[in-house]
């Protein structure tokens, strides 16, 4: 069970996070809605430990362990993944390079053996098989000049490569057509189990269609503002985020 | 397996003892005195039991080189060197090295370790005494105590030997070659080796031999307060092929080692030579204390029609780099290449670049320089692109990327261009970028260390180069660069 108490996080001196609780019960998909600016993104960089966030009160607690003392690192080890909103692009590094530095530095943190390289590439075909993924792209480097679809689709794949337990999903649907977000959300899908617990970020209640969360909380000015089941994101498609400080329109 | 793996594994196989040559048994007054003048120079002319006209070249060069003054526009700072304070010759053992790894630096044995090289190897490097002393043309202090696989290159007619050995077997080589790519009176610094040199290697491929394997050579430095004044000349005679790889690494020191060697390439007609090399010496403490000065000059001669020389550097050690690997492009249709990754961390400093002089007609080059600064280093990339007034035709292309890590390092392009003959083309490409912070966090979220994100993302920056390295060095050439950046973020 994931525990977000009285979070206050700050971004270059300005007070973004103001406050929120949460609370994510372990095999749970809860989907985190919101007007831009709410701070939504900002939840997510928390959660992966990036130092550019300050968090200045509260905690979050995850099975008896406090996240906001980890590094981003340690974070993965112990199972935290962030789905990013705008995937780094790195130069020379073949996707497939990369992808393979990051299980094994998993693996090695977690004191199991690393995958061979025969190994290693069985499993990432397989895993590139479901999300539709050609082999041809993982041999380009690491997101440079991939298409949106591509981007998201190779992050969900590093998502099934690294069998995290706590999956923060930001903005996934942002970029995508129908056909790549039913890919991404098959994708996103097969991997909910008992176990793992997912956070899925979104403005829009489009891709909820396809993952369907256990629940809906709205977030406001650095807070969640509204709790309730799938229907409310239903009802925010009709009525906007007026009500919420966002503008009147919604999508 | 390692390349060094394979080295020992090899030279196993052979009986060291059938390479023991000339003075290598009098190791008890191996020393020179300190300082230099010219007894110092017949000293060692007579420790090597060299010809007259030898002794007279060196002599020349000294006498010159006391009427020159130390060069200072390269972007480099360090204290005078006080050249009479050095020794130019010692044979190896002749002083004490430790007794066994145990008294070796632990920090230098992590970094063997992290490289992979095996243990019995480890002692020859770390200069344990009483290790064996194995290694292809192992330049141990500054003679070449074993040279290897020399029958096997026999068979081709491939003569790989040391320069001192050369000089005794085939005086007309040496004397129709050495010093007509860098001559005797060209820097300083050469001209200091010109006058000390105390060895180094030797190469002839014979026309049209494409030489059976790549020659490789450990350089290291030993005793203290020993400069290391190597020469090396190569020579592809007609449609030969060959291709060389220096390797270095240096035990710990505290004081600084002066190391200016000599590199001389000599490609005839329709010959190629391919030059790598990956250098780590020590390159101080992280108070930028100790570390070698590497003062080098390496030139190619592309002299016949169609030939090709190719420069593959990995600089990664030294306190100070100070070298400019070129090629003169001599015979029509000639090509050039140098391909350059420089990273300098801590206080280290690096002036590198090279010379691509366009002589003939037709002649082709090629620059392709990745500087990685991080620390508080200063990493300089310089280079000339000439074009003489018959040149007709020269094209050149140049990219020069530099990365930053940190903001407390320095990262500086310098190139000159200079072309005197209307056709010429010449193109020059340069970046500066910085490792940002973004793409380390998406590293870190991955489950990679730091360190393990700085070297992934520095060795794809640096990939169009280690391409060039023979497929051996590059998987040990990754690993440096990581070591080498270790300590540089956070």
């Amino acid at each position: 069970m994931l525990e977000i108490k009285n979070l206050h996080a700050n971004v270059d001196g300005r007070e973004i996070l103001k406050g929120l609780d949460l609370t994510l019960p372990t095999g749970e998909v809860h989907a985190i809605m919101g007007p831009n600016g709410s701070g939504k993104s900002t939840l997510a960089y928390v959660l992966a430990g990036n130092e550019d966030y300050e968090v200045t009160e509260g905690s979050i607690a995850w099975d008896g362990k406090d996240l906001t003392e980890m590094d981003p690192t340690e974070r993965a080890v112990a199972g935290v993944f962030l789905a990013f909103q705008y995937p780094m692009e790195i130069p020379g590094v073949a996707t497939m390079t990369f992808l393979r530095s990051a299980v094994n530095a998993l693996r090695k943190a977690r004191g199991e053996e690393e995958l061979s390289t025969p190994d290693f590439l069985r499993l990432v075909k397989e895993k590139a098989k479901g999300l539709k993924i050609d082999i041809e792209m993982l041999r380009r480097p690491l997101n440079v000049g991939f298409s949106g679809g591509e981007k998201k689709r190779n992050e969900i794949l590093q998502m099934t490569l690294l069998e995290p337990e706590i999956c923060v999903l930001d903005e996934t649907d942002s970029g995508l057509d129908i056909d790549a977000l039913r890919i991404v959300a098959d994708g996103v899908n097969a991997l909910r189990t008992k176990k793992r617990s997912m956070l899925v970020i979104t403005h829009y209640q489009r891709l909820l269609n396809y993952i369907v969360p256990d629940k809906v909380h709205v977030m406001a000015d650095g807070r969640i503002a509204r709790s309730g089941g799938p229907e409310l994101a239903l009802e925010l498609e009709k009525s906007g985020y007026a009500e919420f400080g966002g503008k009147a329109t919604a999508a | 397996m390692p390349a060094v793996e394979e080295t020992v594994e090899r030279v196993k196989e052979i009986d060291v003892d059938k390479y023991k040559y000339g003075f290598s048994t009098e190791i008890e007054e191996s020393r020179a005195p300190k300082g230099l003048n010219e007894d110092t120079i017949r000293f060692i002319s007579a420790k090597k039991r060299e010809p007259d006209w030898l002794l007279e070249w060196r002599l020349e060069a000294y006498r010159r080189w006391r009427t020159m003054q130390e060069p200072t526009w390269a972007n480099v700072q360090y204290p005078k060197i006080d050249f009479q304070d050095l020794y130019y010759y010692a044979a190896p053992k002749s002083t004490e090295g430790p007794k066994s790894l145990d008294e070796v630096d632990p920090e230098l044995l992590k970094t063997y370790e992290k490289l992979g090289i095996p243990l019995k190897e480890q002692e020859v490097l770390a200069g344990v005494e009483g290790a064996p002393k194995v290694a292809v043309d192992a330049v141990f202090d500054s003679v070449s105590v074993v040279t290897t696989f020399k029958e096997e290159l026999a068979k081709a007619g491939v003569i790989f030997c040391s320069i001192s050995e050369a000089v005794r077997d085939h005086p007309e080589l040496v004397k129709k070659y050495l010093g007509s790519v860098v001559p005797a009176t060209d820097n300083f610094y050469a001209t200091l080796n010109s006058a000390v040199f105390s060895d180094g290697s030797f190469v002839y491929v014979p026309e049209g031999v494409r030489c059976p394997m790549e020659l490789s050579t450990y350089f290291r430095i030993n005793a203290e307060n020993t400069g290391q004044f190597e020469r090396t000349l190569i020579i592809a005679d007609k449609g030969s092929y060959v291709s060389y790889l220096e390797g270095c690494t240096a035990p710990m020191r505290d004081e600084n080692q002066l190391h200016a060697a000599v590199v001389e390439l000599v490609a005839l007609e329709d010959a190629e030579i391919k030059y790598s090399t990956v250098q780590n010496w020590y390159p101080g403490n992280a108070e930028g204390k100790g570390g070698v000065y590497n003062f080098v000059t390496k030139r190619g001669d592309c002299r016949g029609d169609r030939s090709k020389i190719s420069w593959t550097q990995v600089e990664t050690g030294s306190a100070i780099t100070w070298k400019y690997p070129s090629c003169i492009l001599r015979g029509n249709g000639s090509r050039g290449e140098f391909y350059s990754i420089a990273i300098s961390n801590g206080y280290q400093q690096i002036d590198s670049g090279t010379k691509m002089i366009h002589l003939g007609k037709d002649t082709s080059s090629r620059i392709i320089s990745k500087g990685i600064a991080a620390g508080f280093s200063n990493n300089t990339y310089r280079g000339l692109v000439s074009a003489h007034r018959r040149a007709t035709n020269a094209r050149n292309f140049t990219c020069c990327d530099s990365l930053l890590i940190g903001d407390k390092c320095g990262a500086h392009t310098v190139p000159y261009i200079e072309a005197k003959n209307a056709s010429a083309t010449f193109e020059h490409e340069a970046t500066t970028s910085k490792i940002s912070d973004d793409q380390l966090f998406y590293c870190l979220s991955r489950g990679l260390s730091e360190e393990e994100a700085v070297a992934l993302i520095v060795n794809g920056f640096v990939r169009d180069v280690l391409q060039h390295l023979p497929m051996e060095f590059m998987a040990e050439t990754q690993k440096l660069i990581g070591i080498s950046l270790e300590g540089s973020v956070g």
